[in-house]
């Protein structure tokens, strides 16, 4: 099979289509037997109670939030080695969910934060570079958003994407440093060395969810950004979908 | 190799004059630095104990705030007259360019800053150790926020509302030169050593002279497409 038959979007926009049901499907799916097993089978935790729960959320979210930026630093690489519009198109077509999901992993995180530590934010190492990651989101989406030249606009937050990649480790590795030096270790996040089998599967499956969600919906605004790009291309009006 | 520094040297020489001759430009900034330094006091009120704990990290801020508001003119004249398009064509590579203009820009608006930080430090009641820790730590620093500074000044480049993308872009990858910068000069006042700070800021200065301006050559020629 000739994978970079599907590096043009005429080939990719109808596969893209039908690859949406299949990933939307299963997000759909596995989101309802994760939420159920998190809420319902799984025990309450000894130390927090209930309000444990918003892991099933929360840490799903934090993960997806950091593989998501990875690989929209990874399209864009890619776009800027190969010279492929449709990479471009992806790094854009991932960049808002990421976000979302930077977004949702700091609001749940609060939400947790408020009953186990009694307060909404600490500037933990993680929570922070958290929030720089949002910052990063959001400058890529600002800046590919304020050029007007889609050429342009896709290399400039191309190039932006990967120097934000480089720094992300340098960015958690100074955020953790500065922490221990200001407050030491006086709340520690890493969980119960023992978690309970179901609560990870809960988390598990979350996690799957979250993924086949963030690829179901990257497709569909991938494929909204091919329509809007290529309005005049004479295939497109012939694709019967 | 000697074609190189020569080549450098001629850049550096070159943006100096003209920003010496647009003296408000570099003064603006450093005002602008004095200003915003002076107003904090006024927000928090004068205690002394406060003042010195929150010193260094307004001084740093207040740095990085400045730095930015500079970048718009390191490639904008340039690009607006077509300057910049000759420099790219010119038989250099405009990475060497960008070394160039990334030196002026810290001659011309990172030195007066590392100079006038020490002054604005005793307003804050710092320490004298800490004084010179704090000159020493933006020594290192301001090169590394022109470096990284002009990838961003290279992206937003002739855009409608490039300030504010600027500061967007740009603050966020400041933060590691803002933690350690300000860590040097709080470890001073808590009586530790400095030296693993500077250290790592000087890591991170050798790191962005060596990598920023390659990136913001690419930057550039993306704008000039």
């Amino acid at each position: 099979m000739n994978w970079l038959k599907y590096s043009a979007p005429q080939t990719f926009y109808p596969l893209a289509g039908k690859l949406v049901p299949l990933f939307a499907w299963p997000a759909l799916i596995l989101a309802v037997i994760g939420l159920y097993i998190g809420f319902f089978v799984a025990p309450t935790d000894a130390t927090q109670g209930e309000a444990y729960r918003i892991i099933f959320i929360h840490v799903p979210a934090a993960w997806m939030s950091m593989v998501i930026y990875l690989a929209m630093a990874g399209w864009a690489a890619l776009g800027l080695i190969m010279n492929t519009r449709l990479s471009f198109m992806m790094a854009q077509a991932l960049a808002p969910t990421g976000a979302m999901f930077t977004f949702v992993a700091l609001w749940t995180g609060a939400f947790w934060g408020r009953p186990t530590w009694g307060t909404w934010w600490v500037w933990d190492a993680r929570l922070t570079s958290e929030l720089i990651l949002l910052f990063l989101y959001v400058g890529y989406i600002s800046l590919t958003a304020a050029i007007e030249d889609t050429r342009r606009a896709d290399r400039a937050g191309a190039l932006l994407a990967i120097v934000g990649s480089i720094n992300v480790p340098i960015i958690y590795f100074s955020v953790k440093w500065w922490n221990t030096l200001h407050q030491g270790a006086s709340i520690s996040l890493t969980k119960a060395p023992s978690m309970a089998k179901t609560m990870l599967l809960a988390m598990l499956i979350m996690t799957f969810a979250f993924w086949a969600y963030a690829v179901a919906v990257s497709l569909l605004r991938l494929r909204c950004i091919v329509r809007e790009r290529e309005q005049q291309a004479q295939w497109l009006n012939e694709t019967k979908e | 190799m000697s074609s190189f520094f020569s080549y450098v040297f001629a850049v550096v020489v070159r943006d100096l004059q003209l920003a010496w001759r647009r003296k408000a430009d570099v003064l603006g900034t450093l005002f602008f630095f004095i200003i915003v330094v002076s107003l904090f006091p006024l927000g928090i009120g004068a205690e002394k104990d406060l003042l010195r704990a929150i010193a260094p990290g307004i001084l740093w801020v207040a740095s990085l705030l400045a730095t930015m508001l500079s970048l718009n003119r390191l490639f904008a004249a340039d690009y607006a007259d077509g300057t910049l398009e000759q420099l790219a064509l010119a038989p250099h590579p405009l990475t060497f360019t960008v070394l160039g203009k990334i030196i002026a820009l810290w001659i011309s608006t990172g030195l007066p800053l590392v100079i006038l930080a020490p002054l604005l430090g005793l307003q804050f009641d710092l320490p004298g150790e800490a004084l010179w820790t704090m000159t020493l730590a933006l020594l290192i620093g301001a090169p590394i926020l022109a470096a990284l500074g002009a990838i961003g000044a290279g992206l937003t480049l002739g855009l409608r509302g490039g300030g504010v993308l600027l500061a967007l872009l740009i603050l966020p990858l400041y933060i590691p030169v803002l933690i350690f910068g300000a860590g040097a000069v709080e470890a001073v006042i808590q009586g530790l050593s400095p030296s693993g700070h500077l250290s790592l800021l000087t890591a991170g200065l050798i790191l962005s002279l060596a990598f920023a301006p390659w990136a913001s050559a690419v930057a550039l020629r993306i704008a000039l497409d």
